[in-house]
């Protein structure tokens, strides 16, 4: 009934994006293949957060376009985004407290609904059946995937760091995204965690076909996961290609080691 | 008549008289809530929907109900209109600029009204019917009891409405997180003006029903006053503080009228109040780090 949509590709051209006197992005082309993952890379301070806000829509860039399948999403607003088949994690996990595992799900399923608001203001019996629908599909497919049967009656504040993680990116699975942002979906968990969140990731991408973006410090990880690697320094892209090209690239060495360990590595 | 009954009197008429206070409590926390607006013109916008009924009630010569949903109907549009010109601007302002606003918008229209409708007392008509109820030698004055009862169904839907409804998911989803919230597709801005609308539509009942049978006058506004004492006291950002307050609040009024004499009806809750809020500075259920105003 509800397969998710189909992957789209994402790309970002000449995006450049300052505060005050600083620029936080200079001129950046990327590119996300339609279907594969996708890592952003670079050091603290390089622009990948910046980069992230600015394809959720909180930041409006000076200059440049950001692409979603071919349709220009640069001045849509961050909700409508949402609709368009854009979903997205955060670097603190940020989930509703006080809410249940399943109701923060079932959040990610509210754009889906689209029965008319008044409507669905008096209980009308089609906004019902869309709901029942919707959290069916949601318990079936989500959570069973991603091994969260035995706490969705849980209140999130209960869990472990990790699974709050897994919580969030089944609530953003919940709005079958055709592209997925990840905003270091593995930062601050242990070895194990990271090898469960780096499993779910690459599942997510090839079970449900879902265009993955992520942002993140693990090069383990990342060069284990990732089809597509892009690094920024500086608030510039200095490289892409393979986990393989990136990791031979001279610019990227410098950039992670310094300019004397290059010496030293050369 | 024995003291027995004279307790119970009192008891009953102060339950009773909290539901209406209960929603002026509300018509407060829901914007608090929501948008994190301490709005200081609650009490403006409540005397604003008063006049709004009395105005198509005794002008337009609608019945009672029909006037009562069109006053609602005009304060939804002047409660979305406040929110697009007055906060929608000033978001992401320090909060005491929003205070502020929210201060002058209570000037303008405590102004505007005296403009429109005078200072003078205005008779309205009564919204519901006007009948007492004798229980042995309990006597209650019917209209006590109807305003409790609508103001109960109001507060029920108004529950039910948060717990279930789309709408109202979204609504809480925007006051605890509006970013994550954007990015789920909800139109925060959508949220923010219908938590106002809710708001006004709420302080509007309570308007309505209490200058209904009586009169209604610019001093309706200072009446909200007292309601910040119930707000306090049960939590800035508590629906079911507001609830418990209100029913503390009204009950200690009743029984100060009853034992200690009208004079104390506005002095004593309040003492109690205080002592209370030195022993829990964020009210009976509010959240703990809630800020200084």
């Amino acid at each position: 009934m509800n397969a998710p949509a189909a992957a789209l590709g994402l790309s970002v051209r000449d995006i450049a994006v300052s505060f005050g006197g600083i620029h936080a992005l200079r001129g950046v082309t990327m590119t996300a293949p339609a279907g594969k993952i996708t890592a952003v890379i670079g050091p603290n301070g390089a622009g990948k957060t910046s980069l992230f806000n600015t394809i959720s829509g909180f930041y409006r860039p000076d200059a440049g376009r950001v692409i979603l399948g071919g349709t220009d999403i640069t001045s849509t607003p961050v909700h409508a985004r949402a609709g368009m088949g854009l979903a997205r994690t955060f670097q603190n996990v940020a989930l509703f407290r006080g809410l249940s595992v399943l109701e923060n799900i079932k959040l990610g399923g509210h754009h889906l609904m689209r029965a008319h608001p008044l409507a669905a203001m008096f209980g009308a019996a089609s906004s019902r059946r869309e709901e029942l629908a919707l959290r069916a599909e949601v318990e079936d497919r989500v959570i069973d995937f991603l091994e969260l049967d035995n706490v969705r009656h849980k209140p999130v504040e209960a869990l472990s760091y990790g699974l709050q993680k897994r919580v969030e990116l089944a609530r953003g699975l919940a709005m079958r995204p055709s592209v997925l942002l990840l905003d270091e979906p593995v930062a601050g968990m242990n070895r194990e965690e990271t090898e469960d969140m780096a499993r779910f990731i690459l599942d997510v991408q090839e079970e449900w076909g879902v265009t993955v973006v992520l942002v993140e410090h693990d090069m383990g990880m990342v060069m284990d996961i990732s089809h597509h690697v892009a690094v920024l320094n500086f608030g510039e892209l200095i490289a892409q290609g393979t986990p393989a090209q990136v990791g031979r690239d001279p610019e990227v060495v410098k950039a992670y080691l310094g300019g004397e360990a290059q010496a030293v590595a050369a | 008549m024995t003291d027995f009954y004279v307790l119970i009197e009192f008891l009953l008429l102060g339950l009773l008289a909290s539901g209406i206070s209960a929603l002026m409590a509300l018509s407060f926390v829901l914007v608090y809530k929501g948008t994190h607006v301490v709005n200081f013109a609650a009490g403006e916008v409540m005397m604003l929907g008063a006049y709004l009924y009395y105005t198509a009630a005794v002008v337009l010569k609608l019945p009672p109900a029909a006037a009562l949903l069109l006053a609602l109907a005009g304060i939804a549009l002047a409660s979305a209109a406040i929110e697009a010109l007055v906060l929608r601007p000033l978001a992401g302002q320090p909060t005491i600029a929003i205070l502020m606003a929210t201060i002058g918008m209570a000037s303008l229209l405590h102004g505007g009204v005296e403009i429109i409708w005078g200072q003078d007392p205005l008779e309205t008509p009564a919204l519901l019917p006007r009948f007492p109820v004798n229980w042995g030698e309990v006597m209650i004055p019917g209209a006590a009891i109807g305003n409790f009862v609508l103001a109960s169904l109001l507060i029920a839907a108004l529950v039910v409405f948060f717990r279930f409804s789309r709408a109202g998911i979204a609504m809480r989803a925007t006051a605890s997180d509006p970013v994550t919230a954007a990015t789920l597709g909800i139109d925060i801005r959508a949220s923010q003006r219908m938590t106002w609308v809710l708001a006004g539509v709420t302080g509007t009942v309570a308007g309505a029903l209490i200058v209904s049978s009586g009169s209604v006058s610019p001093a309706l506004a200072s009446s909200a006053l007292g309601v910040f004492a119930v707000v306090i006291l049960g939590g800035l950002d508590s629906v079911a503080g507001a609830i418990l307050a209100s029913l503390v609040v009204g009950v200690l009024e009743s029984l100060t009228v009853g034992y200690i004499g009208g004079k104390m009806r506005d002095v004593f809750p309040y003492l109690v109040v205080l002592a209370m809020l030195i022993v829990r500075p964020y009210g009976l259920l509010g959240t703990r780090e809630i800020e200084r105003l």
